[in-house]
């Protein structure tokens, strides 16, 4: 399979970030549903305008990355700019398990159990 | 497959627009043990691949300056999804076990609903560690011996693996979407037995 951003240079992702190593929004998790709300425009930077265009239905952190075959930090990066310009809105995961709650709340658990089976 | 643009090319179905909710479930295990293959066998989409850079040393994880030293990692890892309803995805993680690919479990991962854990008893201790861990940071998991159509004696692999008795451990065959399903559905019911086994002290809230 053709991995294109394996071979390239930390220059290139640098130049994507704009040099930027930080600033992503802490709270953007792998799996948080990314929705743009508005279209590219002209002279965008290509990197969001391909954004924009993926995420017209909810797409998760992750699947940005596969997609841009960009590594997840740099996407981060580059969601959190949309974000806070308005172009795209989070949603995020509801309250996940952690170590103090360990386990997914009976309602989601039952809801998996379902879709598992009708699968 | 191989595309002449740089358009992304999203693959399969799209998330509902009232999709709002996404859960995870991670799948563990050493190189070669069939993590995309099970992923495979129950994702609505073709398994994506992506990766993550991370700087080993340090707290920085999320340093992308990281890139340009040679402290930096990179680890690939593959996910599938399955829509459960039009509000709810269920994503599924394949990522690799051992030690120094852990720091990729613990940015990525936290907050999984749980685990499976894939063992193959040609490279059994490239599951001890994940184990360890898991135990550790309270992940519910179960662990599933993939076969490759060879059956062995699954208290072998228990002793081997010195897993706890409440740990459920099943065979499984990581081609077959019906045996997959099942590992899927054997770690959502421990984790209900978990819950209510813990009923009386756990708060209300969701």
């Amino acid at each position: 399979m053709t991995r294109s951003h394996r071979d390239e240079s930390p220059d290139r992702l640098h130049v994507i970030t704009g040099g930027r190593s930080r600033g992503a929004d802490d709270a953007l998790d792998a799996v948080t549903l990314v929705v743009a709300e508005s279209a590219p425009a002209p002279g965008m930077q290509s990197e969001h305008a391909a954004i924009l265009r993926l995420c017209r239905t909810p797409t998760a952190v992750v699947e940005v990355a596969a997609h841009l075959r960009l590594p997840v930090t740099v996407v981060r990066i580059l969601l959190t700019d949309l974000i806070d310009t308005g172009q795209v809105t989070a949603r995020h995961p509801a309250p996940a398990p952690s170590q103090s709650h360990p386990f997914a709340s009976p309602d989601v658990l039952e809801k998996v159990l379902v879709a598992l089976h009708n699968l | 497959m191989h595309s002449t643009t740089s358009e992304p090319e999203p693959n399969g179905v799209a998330l509902p627009p009232t999709a709002s909710r996404a859960l995870k479930i991670a799948v563990v295990g050493g190189f070669g043990v069939g993590k995309t293959t099970l992923v495979r066998s129950v994702s609505e989409i073709r398994p994506l691949d992506t990766e993550e850079t991370m700087t080993r040393a340090g707290g920085g994880v999320d340093d992308l300056a990281g890139v340009e030293d040679k402290r930096s990692t990179t680890v690939a890892f593959d996910f599938g999804r399955i829509t459960l309803d039009a509000t709810s995805v269920l994503y599924l993680f394949g990522a690799p076990g051992q030690e120094r690919f852990w720091f990729l479990w613990d940015r990525l991962f936290t907050g999984s609903l749980g685990a499976v854990v894939l063992v193959d008893t040609r490279r059994i201790e490239h599951s001890w560690y994940a184990i360890d861990r898991l135990e550790q940071q309270g992940t519910p998991f179960v662990v599933a011996h993939n076969d490759f159509g060879v059956e062995h004696d699954l208290e072998d692999v228990r002793a081997a693996l010195d897993l706890d008795a409440g740990v459920p451990l099943i065979r499984c065959d990581a081609r077959e979407r019906a045996s997959a399903k099942q590992v899927l559905i054997t770690l959502v019911q421990h984790v209900q037995a978990l819950v209510a086994a813990s009923a009386p002290t756990q708060r209300s809230a969701t």
